[in-house]
This record gives structure tokens, C-alpha cells and sequence, in this order.
């Protein structure tokens, strides 16, 4: 039995929890107004700590899976069991406690655009009540390792779309996220980024963060040892077995 | 407190953008406030002239004999005889003449113009007015006892009606600034629609949201309406000379001290509707969002 989302989870809550499943989708659909479903029967377990990949062809449903995932919507029906809790129809004043757990990578970066890059990265600090002290140093430091230490005080208008992509993942992982989503995160970056990027994922991966990251690109898939696939066709998942072929408990670590 | 509320952190001021006291808001928030505060003193000077003239014409008689002063004296002493009858004052012949001067001109001069004698009287509580009617026309048949209440009461009336009428207006005027700022802060959360969904996004929740935009909101209506207020303060001075001599005709100040406090604080308050009004449209608007 589902256990229904009451209130945010309390800290001592979060780090008692020893989750085998991040996320279960049970039935799940979603439509957007009126229209017909684009998505529909979801079924599937994502294992805490396990790395996904999200394939499938343009227009799949892969940026809708992932609003469901960082809880930008609500599913029209089935139900959605996010970090142990039941928070397809929970009120909405207990999702920022968990979507505080989630770091998201969107597609279209969605950088504050009046922020310096600094700011964009501390955001999440700053909205989790960090003081400026607590967020100095780490900021600083995530900036130096997406390359953009001397880029502090630019703002997105003036960075490049690799720049604002290392911006958008600075600000994705800054506070270590339980759950990361990336949509597309190397669509604008070139190979070696694109590799330092991957690196980063799987970094985090190790120290316990579950990744989900949705791309075409073949390579990046096929250079992460032990990420599992789910393909998306028409708005369904099509591979079942691949979600939990490979748990992470029994996968090679790279 | 508020003032660390209104001061925010230099990257919550970056995070709306732009700076501050830009757009109409400020300019429409100004507007309402001089508006309101000019209405709202002449609301309080009407209620004050009321308050006044009613004092005055409370309890107040005049003893009115056609045929002239042959009788006054008489009538005058009748009347301060009955008990609880205080401050009799005939009116003078003189008096009477130079008050007529004003609709006859010189004519009013003429002794063979038929003056008539007043007497007049303040009448306390339980004085028995039809008794002192029945005195007097023993005395001086004809003559008439006239409560001022009844021929000031009309302009007494329509004072009142005027007065409510400002303070209907400060009303109406205040829920109108209200609107205003419902629709800036409806227009500040399309403007901003990608930045709030970026703040929901990493976890901000929707009062965090919306102390952004009802901070932004408040520091443009206090500028507006103090500003507006200004200007109304020298608009108030400039026919403060006016509204002096009104005073004296009337028995006392037209705009008294808690009056003016009263005014003072209306800035403020205009201020605190806008910062409160912008809190619920703002919360309104981001719950119709997941």
C-alpha cells in the first residue's frame, strides 16, 4: 500500500530513508487539456542510485516523462511514488520540499536572464535558505569545474549556448541533488564538454544521486558502463525489461 | 522589520530585473493618492463645518416680531424668564438694517421701512418651547418663535451629504488604486512567467515567490503615494488661507491635528492596501500553477 504525501519530508525523514525505488510509475497517463494522451500506461521502477537513459524518437514523450518526474505535472491518471511518497495528487504546498531534492536540466536551459551566472548557480542555495557564506565556496568551486570561473558575473544574454548549458547543469547539481534530470544536456556543448559533462553525471551517480537523462546521442549512452535504457514510442515505454535489467547494486561501477 | 523586508538582498532585486520605480504603477498609485488625500481633506473640513454649525444651531431660537421693536424689551424679558432659557440677545435695530443693506441696498436705511425686532435665545434641555411661544404672543401678537435647525438644517443637511460623499469617494478611489495593482501584479507575473517557473522549479515555494513581486509592488506604491501626497500637501497649503477663514466663519479650525494625522497616515495606508492587495493576486495567480 502507497504510503499518501502528508507535509515535505522532515531531514532526519529524508536521511533515514533506504530506498530501493527513487520512482514507480504505476498506470501513469498524461494529456494536456483536451487533447489525446501523450502519454499513457507508464509502467516502471527507477532504483535509487541507478543511471537512465530516456531514448526514444522526437515527439515520444521524453520532455513530458520528465515533467512528471520534476513534478512540473501532475499525471491525468495512474499514480506516481517519488521518493517513497505518493505525490501524484499531493497539495501542491508539499512539492517545493521535494522538488528541492530534484535537479533538473532543461532543454531550453531556462537561465535567469537579469542573474549573473553566479547568481543562476546559488539560486537553489538561496531558495533552501543557504547563507551568502554557505554559497560562496561551493558556487565558486562548481563554476571552476564547468569551466566558467572567469564567467561569474556574466549574464546568460552575453554566455554562448555551451556556456549557458554549463551554467543550467552548475545549477542543476550545486546542491547535490537525491534525484537528477537532464533533458538533452549535451545538445549544445562539444565532445570534450561533453565528455567532462558525462564525467560529472556519473560522479554524482556514485555518490548516491539517481540520473535521468533523455538524449539522442548514441555515444553518450554508450560510454556510461552500466546506465540502463528506457526507449519511449508513441508516448509509452516500450522496453520494459531494460528499466531494471541492471540494478545498480549488481552493476560494474565504472 | 519592514525595513529589512522592503530592503531586499541585491540579487532578489536582480531576480524581477529592471529598476525600480519603473512602469506606470508608481505614476497610477501617485495619481489615486493625491486624489484621495485632497478628497479626504475636504471629506473631514465638510465633516468639521458640520459638526461645527450644528454645534452652533443646537438648542438655538430666534423670537421674531413683525411690527418692530415697540415690544422687544417686553418679549426679551418674558422670554429670559422661562427656566432653563440661557444667553437672550436682542438684535439690535442697527443690526437688523445693516443685515437687510446686503438684499435692499440703502432703501434698508429708511425709517419708514418696517423693521422687525428678534430676539434671540438658547433654549437647554427641557425648556418648554410652545410655552414660550404662548409668552410671547401675549405679549407681542404675531410674533413667532423660529428654531435655527429649521431654516439652517437644509445647508446642514446637504454639508452631511457631502461629507459622506468624500468619504464614499476616498472609498471607491482606494478600491480602484486596489485594481490597479491587481492588474500590475498580474502584468509583473506574465512578464516574470519564466523566472517563476524556474523559482518552482528548484524548490521555491509560493510565498517566496510572492515576496518578490509584493515587495516590488510595495516600494512603487509608497513612492507613488508619497509623491501623490506631496503634491496634495501643496495644493492643501496653497488654499490653506481659504480654508482659515472658513474656519473663522464657521466658529473654529476647518482641518484639526488628529485631522491632519488622519491624512498623514493616508500615504501609508494606501501604501499597505497595495502591498497586501499584491500578496493575495500574486498567491491567487501561482496556486492556478502546479
Amino acid at each position: 500500500m502507497a504510503r499518501r504525501c502528508t507535509g515535505p519530508p522532515s531531514r532526519s525523514n529524508r536521511e533515514g530513508q533506504n530506498l530501493a525505488e527513487i520512482a514507480e510509475f504505476d498506470s501513469v497517463g498524461l494529456r494536456y487539456g483536451t487533447g489525446g494522451e501523450v502519454l499513457r500506461d507508464l509502467e516502471f521502477r527507477l532504483a535509487a542510485g541507478g543511471f537512465y537513459f530516456l531514448t526514444g524518437p522526437s515527439g515520444a514523450g521524453k520532455t513530458s516523462l520528465l515533467k512528471l518526474l520534476y513534478l512540473a505535472q501532475r499525471p491525468t491518471r495512474g499514480r506516481i511514488r517519488l521518493f517513497g511518497e505518493e505525490l501524484g495528487d499531493a497539495p501542491r504546498e508539499a512539492l517545493p520540499a521535494f522538488r528541492r531534492r530534484i535537479g533538473v536540466v532543461f532543454q531550453d536551459f531556462r537561465l535567469v536572464r537579469h542573474l549573473s551566472a553566479f547568481d543562476n548557480v546559488a539560486l537553489p542555495l538561496r531558495v533552501a535558505g543557504a547563507s551568502e557564506d554557505e554559497i560562496e565556496g561551493p558556487v565558486r568551486e562548481m563554476l571552476d569545474w564547468v569551466g566558467l570561473a572567469d564567467r561569474a558575473g556574466a549574464r546568460p544574454p552575453t554566455l554562448s549556448g555551451g556556456e549557458q548549458q554549463r551554467v543550467a547543469i552548475a545549477r542543476a547539481v550545486i546542491n547535490r541533488p537525491d534525484l537528477l534530470v537532464a533533458d538533452e544536456p549535451t545538445g549544445n556543448v562539444d565532445a570534450e564538454m561533453a565528455r567532462r559533462l558525462l564525467h560529472l553525471f556519473t560522479s554524482l551517480n556514485r555518490l548516491g544521486t539517481t540520473v535521468v537523462v533523455a538524449t539522442h546521442d548514441i555515444g553518450l549512452i554508450s560510454a556510461t558502463a552500466g546506465a540502463q535504457m528506457i526507449r519511449l514510442e508513441n508516448g509509452t515505454v516500450v522496453d520494459r525489461t531494460g528499466a531494471l535489467r541492471n540494478p545498480p547494486g549488481q552493476r560494474a561501477r565504472p | 522589520m519592514i525595513a529589512g523586508w522592503l530592503f531586499a538582498s541585491p540579487y532578489e532585486r536582480r531576480l524581477l530585473g529592471g529598476p525600480p520605480l519603473r512602469g506606470p504603477t508608481p505614476w497610477v498609485i501617485a495619481i489615486m493618492s493625491f486624489t484621495i488625500l485632497i478628497i479626504a481633506a475636504s471629506g473631514l473640513a465638510l465633516a468639521n463645518s458640520a459638526s461645527l454649525l450644528g454645534n452652533a444651531i443646537h438648542g438655538r431660537y430666534s423670537v421674531i416680531v413683525p411690527d418692530g421693536g415697540a415690544n422687544a424689551a417686553a418679549v426679551t424679558a418674558a422670554v429670559r424668564a422661562v427656566p432653563g432659557v440661557r444667553a437672550v440677545a436682542p438684535v439690535s435695530e442697527q443690526e437688523m438694517r445693516r443685515t437687510l443693506e446686503r438684499w435692499l441696498g440703502p432703501e434698508a436705511s429708511s425709517p419708514s421701512l418696517p423693521v422687525p425686532a428678534m430676539v434671540e435665545f438658547d433654549a437647554g434641555a427641557g425648556s418648554n418651547i410652545p410655552a414660550i411661544a404662548n409668552r410671547v404672543a401675549a405679549i407681542a401678537p404675531g410674533a413667532s418663535v423660529v428654531a435655527h435647525r429649521e431654516t439652517v438644517g437644509p445647508l446642514l443637511q446637504s454639508l452631511r451629504l457631502l461629507q459622506w460623499l468624500a468619504f464614499g469617494l476616498v472609498a471607491l478611489l482606494s478600491a480602484a488604486a486596489a485594481a490597479a495593482v491587481v492588474l500590475a501584479a498580474r502584468g509583473a507575473l506574465d512578464t516574470h512567467r519564466a523566472t517563476i517557473e524556474v523559482m518552482h522549479g528548484i524548490g521555491a515555494t509560493d510565498l517566496q515567490v510572492t515576496h518578490l513581486f509584493q515587495r516590488k509592488i510595495a516600494i512603487d506604491a509608497l513612492a507613488g503615494s508619497l509623491l501623490g501626497a506631496v503634491a496634495a500637501a501643496a495644493i492643501l497649503l496653497a488654499v490653506a488661507a481659504g480654508a482659515a477663514f472658513a474656519g473663522e466663519l464657521t466658529g473654529g479650525a476647518v482641518l484639526n491635528w488628529p485631522d491632519l494625522l488622519l491624512l498623514a497616515m493616508l500615504p501609508f495606508a494606501l501604501a499597505a492596501l497595495a502591498s497586501v492587495v499584491a500578496r493575495m493576486a500574486v498567491l491567487a495567480s501561482l496556486r492556478r500553477a502546479l
